[in-house]
């Protein structure tokens, strides 16, 4: 009885573990997913490549929401890790916050077809990857909160580097923007998209700062 | 067994009682105030081991409180028993912190005073070195532990939720360990004052084990500790932890492993055995207090991390309530013994007589003490160890070790060696040399306690004490609880 339980007990821990991986898993994915259909949005417009992209974020974002149900339920009905279920379901919160953002572009992109002219293109391609970069950072800083935490630092280092580099992009192109001769409803629309794919690494950053307070609280 | 003793034992029950509330929060409070272990789970392990390790392991520290003072009458220990519990209950309720093992001391040390009784200075230094000592101590075992841990931990890079279920069994384990050295250390302080006054023969289960009275007194006491526990420990549990410098659970485990370390060291006959035997310096077996172990590991491990999170004034208040309990206690002791005997005209203690007979004597002069200056007190009788001293102090200059040699060889015994009572002995409990000693002295009548122990060490050599040497530390004790238990059983008096 008590070798059949055991194991049962870590059986739980480990599906709980793989579901954490799952969830971040994920938001790796909708955020090459983004940054792909985004380029090709520039390259080709509106087409059915896009629309797809679309789906798959949503389907991404979705499941990451039962997921995220999931894991807060368990954390509470199991009463794990009691002293710090409220930074680690803080973080999940944060980490959610960019999957339901990289959906919302797709959205937007897709209802409002913004028409950016191919002089910015180089630009924007690059505040997608930077974003992309900074998120991808973000996600290593997660996972090494859950298992190593001396590498939490490290890869926050980057993060605060990608989103200043976004920041300096970002900047750049609405100066540009604002510095054409684009009617002045058209360069607000663009400084709109530039603002929605930078705030990947806003949000991003966001996250890192909380995860070094939660760091710095772990420690034993 | 007589209804009254069973309304004595009671305050011994409340003391219990007030132990199982206080210090089961120092084994798993932190555990279950993080709520990393349910409180049920923590009451269930915390209830078996306590009363595994009071009645397995518990004699060791009772020793030395026995030494302390041996309150010699059932209404005494009842009253400082329930001064104690009292006193452990007031703070408690005050919400200062509290010792049981400091109350216990103030109660006996308030008894000794009442009853004209002399304190071992020896016993009382050791005990107060060892209040000094038990929070030095698990300080110093917490600090490496923790690195130790945090080394690991950094090496194993465990997920946080497996860290988490590791956690929370390594705390189980550590408070059933805790649990245990808690029961093996601390019923001395609940049913020690009962031990020489103890209302219960040894019985024997199916002729395969034989549970002493003493452990029966220790069941009883540990029953009362678990009763304490599972009703009044989990207000408890959840308020501490936080109070001195707040815990990762992983910090409470050390605090946990360091604090059930301490109190085994200080509660393990086998340990002593093992150093003595190996010629190493033995640890002295002393009830100490759980609350000062958890205290001291904790600052233990707040000074590695660099003292800033903890809560100096909290620790003053602490260390105040260790100087104020044991005086409380004593205080309180003395005076209710005083309602006792004159108001409810209970016996509180036995008087206990002193004379210098011839033949006590002879018996200084064979072990070359100054009794010169002695004689005009020859066969003065004396009703308390406090006027003998007193008297003896008055004429002669003696060392402290020959003032308690003097004390001992003058206390007035009626010991009757009863044939039944040999009779009733049992075969294994002493050596074929012993039983056959004991038998040529059967119907004889001794005057002192050492005048038996001298008679019997004349006829067997098994009766005789080892020089004293580390080493036969064991030995030599065995030797005097038997004596002891001979005293008990052929005494002629009440």
């Amino acid at each position: 009885m008590l070798l059949k339980r055991r194991p049962a007990l870590f059986g739980k821990t480990k599906r709980l573990e793989a579901q954490f991986d799952d969830f971040m898993d994920r938001i790796i994915e909708a955020s090459l997913i983004f940054e792909r259909a985004f380029k090709s949005y520039l390259r080709d417009g509106f087409t059915q490549d896009f629309s797809d992209a679309v789906e798959e974020v949503s389907q991404l974002e979705t499941r990451n929401d039962e997921l995220k149900k999931e894991i807060e339920t368990r954390l509470y009905e199991q009463t794990l890790i009691p002293d710090l279920r409220g930074d680690v379901l803080s973080l999940i919160e944060g980490l959610d916050g960019i999957i339901n953002l990289y959906q919302s572009n797709c959205f937007r992109i897709a209802s409002e077809k913004p028409d950016i002219p191919p002089r910015y293109h180089k630009d924007f391609k690059a505040l997608g990857k930077t974003s992309t970069h900074c998120v991808d950072s973000l996600i290593m800083a997660s996972r090494a909160f859950f298992t190593n935490i001396e590498a939490v630092r490290d890869h926050n280092v980057k993060v605060m580097f990608f989103e200043t580099e976004a920041d300096k992009i970002c900047t750049r192109l609405k100066t540009r923007i604002f510095a054409s001769d684009l009617p002045l409803e058209h360069k607000l629309h663009l400084r709109y998209f530039c603002d929605r794919v930078e705030d990947a690494s806003n949000r991003a950053e966001d996250v890192a700062d909380n995860l070094a307070i939660y760091t710095l609280k772990r420690s034993v | 067994m007589d209804f009254t003793v069973l309304i004595f034992l009671t305050s011994g029950l409340f003391l219990g009682w007030s132990l199982g509330a206080n210090d089961a929060a120092n084994v798993f409070g932190t555990a279950v105030g993080t709520r990393m272990v349910r409180f049920t789970t923590a009451a269930v392990v915390c209830s078996i081991f306590i009363v595994l390790g009071s009645v397995l392991s518990g004699a060791g520290a009772a020793h030395t409180l026995g030494k302390l003072g041996s309150i010699n009458a059932l209404a005494g220990s009842f009253m400082a028993a329930l001064a104690a519990a009292l006193t452990v209950y007031a703070m408690t309720k005050l919400e200062l912190p509290v010792s049981t093992s400091q109350a216990i001391v103030g109660a006996i040390i308030g008894w000794n005073l009442f009853s004209g009784s002399v304190t071992d200075v020896t016993a009382l230094t050791k005990i107060l070195a060892t209040w000094v000592a038990c929070p030095l101590l698990a300080a110093l075992i917490a600090m490496p532990i923790y690195i130790g841990v945090q080394r690991f931990l950094a090496r194993a890079k465990l997920h946080i939720l497996r860290r988490d279920i590791y956690t929370r069994i390594a705390l189980v384990l550590a408070g059933a360990f805790g649990s245990y050295s808690l029961g093996a250390n601390n019923i001395a302080n609940v049913m020690g004052v009962f031990v020489p006054a103890s209302p219960f023969t040894d019985f024997t289960v199916a002729d395969a084990f034989t549970i002493t009275g003493i452990q029966q007194l220790f069941l009883l006491g540990a029953l009362a500790i678990a009763v304490g526990v599972f009703t009044y420990s989990k207000r408890v549990m959840l308020t501490v932890g936080g109070g001195l410098m707040p815990l990762s659970p992983i910090a409470a485990w050390v605090v946990v492993i360091s604090h059930s370390i301490v109190l085994t060291l200080f509660a393990s006959e086998g340990l002593e055995h093992f150093l003595a035997s190996n010629g190493l310096p033995t640890i002295p077996l002393v009830p100490v207090s759980s609350s000062q172990a958890v205290v001291g590991a904790v600052i233990g491990i707040g000074l590695l991390k660099g003292g800033r999170n903890i809560k100096w004034r909290v620790l003053g208040n602490i260390s105040m309530g260790w100087v104020t309990t044991p005086v409380i206690s004593a205080i309180l002791c003395f005076f209710s013994l005083f309602f006792l005997q004159n108001v409810f005209n209970q016996k509180v203690y036995t008087e206990v007589h002193y004379a210098l007979s011839p033949k006590v004597m002879n018996h200084l002069v064979e072990r070359s003490f100054p009794v010169e200056d002695l004689s005009s007190l020859r066969n003065r009788d004396f009703t308390s160890a406090r006027a003998f001293l007193k008297a003896i102090g008055e004429r002669t200059y003696l060392t402290g070790y020959q003032q308690r040699k003097i004390l001992e060889f003058a206390e007035v015994a009626k010991l009757y060696v009863d044939p039944k009572k040999v009779q009733q002995l049992k075969a294994d409990w002493l050596s074929q040399g012993q039983l056959l000693a004991l038998r040529k002295l059967e119907g004889r009548r001794f005057g002192f306690k050492w005048a038996l122990a001298d008679a019997l060490e004349k006829l067997s050599v098994d009766w005789r004490q080892r020089p004293d040497k580390i080493e036969n530390k064991t030995y030599n004790k065995q030797i005097k609880a038997k004596l002891g238990y001979l005293y008990r059983l052929f005494s002629l008096e009440e």
